[in-house]
């Protein structure tokens, strides 16, 4: 049976796009008015503690994380990777219309193929079905404490008997 | 570009990529073995969640392989390196290496479906960088 999300889990997902394309934004419009920061001027990300952007985009990414480790719980690495890279096309309309950056037409294509491959990914099983092992068979002598029906093999007893209860009938 | 700086460049990148791939594919692992948190958290709570995945030593490692490919990556873009070419390289070699390691590591049925998308969100990443 093919894996598929609920709508909470869905959920889960497009919070995981949104928080880290948010936060990568807030965290770059912070840094734009903190200044660069380099080995010499290190003290200055103390300073960036002080922005309130840099502030929202830390506590974005921190939502970012949690909902990541939250998918990975229940999903592919190979489902969540593809299926959250749309905060790439989030990131491109954000800074178009918030930060008033030129979108060209290879960026639109970008966006269109990230947009593609999101689909595309999202249209299959979301967890990799792993065969349970395969239980011993058990033999009409086995009865166990709850009294389930026991099912008769076809295989010769003592070969799929427990050692430790051919010691004991012994 | 003389041929030092070109294997110093993709050298870097290729550090980046792997201890990304490294730290994305343990905290995966590390998630695996916690279970469902949604479940989790309805029984213990954030908490109890947060309790449970600190627990596992995978995510130990997984953080600390992720906290490298972010200075490796700074290391990576200190100027007069190309942005331009670093940040979608590091990103699809990620992308790719994620796929080929969590097949065989974490056994994921990577599917074509599964190879075309992370096919096309790489070529996607280089347009909007490019």
């Amino acid at each position: 049976m093919k894996h598929r999300l609920t709508p909470q889990q869905y959920g889960i997902l497009l919070t995981v796009m949104l928080t880290a394309a948010v936060g990568d934004t807030l965290l770059s419009h912070g840094m734009a008015q903190v200044g660069a920061v380099n080995l010499h001027h290190l003290g200055l990300l103390f300073v960036a503690l002080k922005n309130l952007w840099v502030v929202a985009g830390i506590l974005c990414l921190i939502g970012f994380f949690a909902t990541y480790l939250t998918a990975l719980s229940w999903a592919d690495l190979t489902f969540v990777l593809p299926a959250t890279s749309f905060s790439y096309v989030v990131v491109a309309v954000i800074s178009h219309f918030w930060l008033h950056e030129h979108i060209s037409v290879m960026r639109w294509a970008g966006i269109l193929l990230i947009v593609g491959g999101v689909g595309f990914v999202s249209q299959g099983p979301a967890l990799t079905e792993h065969p349970a092992p395969p239980s011993e068979p058990r033999s009409v002598d086995d009865k166990d404490l709850n009294d389930e029906p026991v099912r008769r093999v076809a295989a010769p007893v003592e070969r799929h008997t427990p050692r430790t209860v051919r010691e004991v009938r012994s | 570009m003389t041929s030092f700086n070109s294997v110093h460049l993709w050298t870097s990148i290729v550090v980046v990529a792997v201890c990304a791939v490294t730290g994305d594919v343990l905290t995966a692992r590390a998630m695996r073995r916690v279970g469902d948190l949604d479940q989790i958290r309805a029984v213990a709570g954030l908490p109890g969640a947060i309790r449970a995945v600190f627990a596992e030593p995978n995510f130990t490692f997984g953080i600390a392989a992720m906290t490298l490919s972010f200075f490796s990556l700074l290391y990576a873009l200190a100027p007069p390196a190309p942005v331009s070419l670093i940040a979608p390289a590091t990103a699809s070699l990620t992308y790719i290496g994620n796929a080929f390691v969590a097949r065989t590591f974490l056994h994921e049925n990577v599917d074509k479906r599964r190879w075309f998308s992370v096919l096309l969100v790489c070529i996607g990443i280089f347009l909007i960088a490019g």
